[in-house]
């Protein structure tokens, strides 16, 4: 018999799982199936993982000359040396975050694969931790390369501030996540007209997330405004550890509540999304 | 009489102002093959979704193998499949990656052997390490054929299953149909515009127009009841609006 490991309604949902985890139904092994799907796409492809890591290692590049300029001219920057390449580091794992999370849903929708993958047993939140898993896949992908180029020549290592910046890198994934949630619920509701937001979304928050200036230097209206970003908190914190050599927990407390509420909107709309979808149909008909 | 494997009670949709379908309302009992017939716009597609869940309906229920697909729809969805054109699979993967994929997405036991068996029975062994997007129309509907039957589904709805396969190959995959609907006990549902597809295969047919079901019954009933010789001409006379009485 290679017939489905469910024998038949009535059973309970996670009865479906026969290997991995399973909790009220959520089955790992059907996020396996979707990495699994994930890992056949970039394994054929060279040029997507060319295109995954080509930006940061450019940007790590640039950022990287531009510190060592500002060594000799910039007493605040040689006092905290590698806050403008950890800056830029930072900001691209933010972006890459998003970027792998919308990208990852966007391959389903050019190859018209929604309607095969939610006629499935994949249940929304399966779909929804693989695109997490794979954003982070393809964000350590992408930025590895020029993390690696940053300590050859420049010495410098993220990893090297301790565990209080991985503290604050895993803000700004979860941030990067709500973010993808809601590119992608637009995009579910607006059709792939909206495919571009995937790219631009998060750099309406660059300006406000104090990426290379304190909060303190914005007009006090914005900082309001800022401080309503869990990024502006992150790069706060990894001025903390760099400039002053201390990690503050407050401003990692301060990261991960507005985190969930973030994550909150994002998963919200997503799921309005998604029931709009069913209601007009636009799971069977999306594609190019 | 036993609970109809596939349900469907006053389903209405509504888009807007358009009206895609009307009370519609069947039963399909366990172990037959069910034609949906229409011409284009008559609802057909709408109706397939509706049963996936992948459409909600405005007004109506629909119940698989006893199941609500509103409310316990991941209970029932390993136990059924479909294949539509209106839905590809990644272009970029080989037809055995896809086919993996899928397996495991439902559960499928040993699904290496599963692949293998289909493909032989699909005649797409030689097909399985190509890349989806590669294969011609034909080849893609088998192997979009291979995919609905990955998990030996008890319901099976398909949406043109034949479509763009030449008749040798239509044919043989009519023969495979009913053979697996034999094997397995599976009930069927499909929606074709190849008349002579749903006189060969279909236990019962609905013709569908303008979004309702105008007419129901086994093949030899309607030619019956319309006096003709082949669904063609039957289909015709609904598509025309002639009433059984008027056409014979």
């Amino acid at each position: 018999m290679t017939g489905p490991a469910a024998t038949g309604p009535g059973a309970p949902a996670s009865r479906f799982s026969v290997s991995g985890f399973s909790v009220s139904g959520f089955s790992g092994r059907r996020v396996m199936a979707m990495l699994r799907r994930h890992y056949y796409l970039m394994r054929g492809s060279i040029p997507r993982l060319v295109e995954m890591a080509y930006w940061p290692t450019v940007q790590m590049i640039i950022w990287g000359f531009v510190t060592q300029f500002f060594m000799g001219h910039s007493s605040w920057v040689a006092n905290a040396t590698g806050i403008l390449i950890g800056a830029v580091l930072l900001w691209d794992l933010l972006f890459r975050s998003q970027i792998g999370f919308s990208m990852s849903f966007l391959e389903e929708m050019w190859s018209r694969n929604l309607g095969h993958l939610f006629v499935s047993p994949l249940r929304p939140g399966e779909f929804v931790t693989a695109l997490m898993v794979m954003s982070l896949v393809r964000a350590v992908i992408g930025l590895m390369p020029s993390w690696v180029l940053a300590y050859l020549f420049f010495e410098f290592s993220v990893f090297s501030y301790g565990p209080g910046l991985v503290a604050f890198f895993s803000c700004l994934f979860v941030m990067g996540w709500a973010l993808g949630l809601a590119v992608i619920a637009l995009v579910l509701r607006y059709g792939l007209g909206a495919e571009s937001l995937a790219w631009v979304a998060i750099f309406a928050f660059a300006p406000i997330s104090a990426v290379y200036y304190p909060v303190a230097s914005l007009p006090e209206w914005l900082q309001i405004v800022a401080w309503c970003t869990p990024s502006a908190y992150v790069f706060e914190g990894m001025r903390g550890v760099f400039i002053d050599g201390v990690f503050r927990t407050d401003l990692l407390l301060g990261a991960i509540a507005v985190d969930l509420v973030y994550l909150a909107i994002g998963a919200g709309l997503f799921a309005w999304s998604f029931l709009s979808a069913r209601r007009n149909g636009r799971l069977l008909q999306m594609g190019e | 009489m036993s609970t109809p494997a596939i349900e469907a009670r006053d389903l209405t949709k509504t888009f807007g102002d358009i009206t895609a379908i009307r009370d519609v309302s069947f039963g399909v009992e366990e172990g037959r093959i069910t034609g949906l017939l229409g011409g284009n716009g008559a609802g057909k597609t709408t109706t397939i979704s509706i049963l996936l869940g992948l459409l909600l309906p405005s007004a109506g229920s629909v119940r698989i193998l006893g199941c609500d697909m509103t409310r316990d729809r991941y209970r029932v969805l390993p136990l059924m499949n479909f294949s539509s054109p209106y839905v590809d699979l990644p272009h970029r993967l080989t037809v055995r990656e896809n086919l993996k994929v899928y397996g495991e997405l439902y559960s499928v036991e040993r699904p290496l052997e599963r692949i293998a068996e289909l493909a032989e029975r699909l005649d797409a062994t030689a097909l399985l390490d190509r890349r989806t997007g590669q294969l011609s129309a034909g080849q893609k509907t088998r192997v979009a054929l291979a995919k609905a039957l990955i998990n030996r589904p008890r319901v099976l709805l398909l949406d043109e299953p034949t479509a763009s396969l030449d008749p040798d190959t239509a044919d043989w995959i009519r023969t495979y149909l009913e053979d697996y609907a034999r094997e397995e006990k599976a009930t069927i549902l499909l929606a074709s515009h190849n008349m002579a597809e749903v006189e060969r295969l279909c236990h019962h047919v609905l013709m569908m127009r303008r979004g309702a079901i105008v007419d129901r019954g086994s093949p030899a009933e309607l030619l019956a009841r319309y006096g003709r010789s082949t669904l063609e001409e039957v289909f015709l006379d609904i598509a025309r609006d002639r009433p059984p009485a008027a056409a014979s």
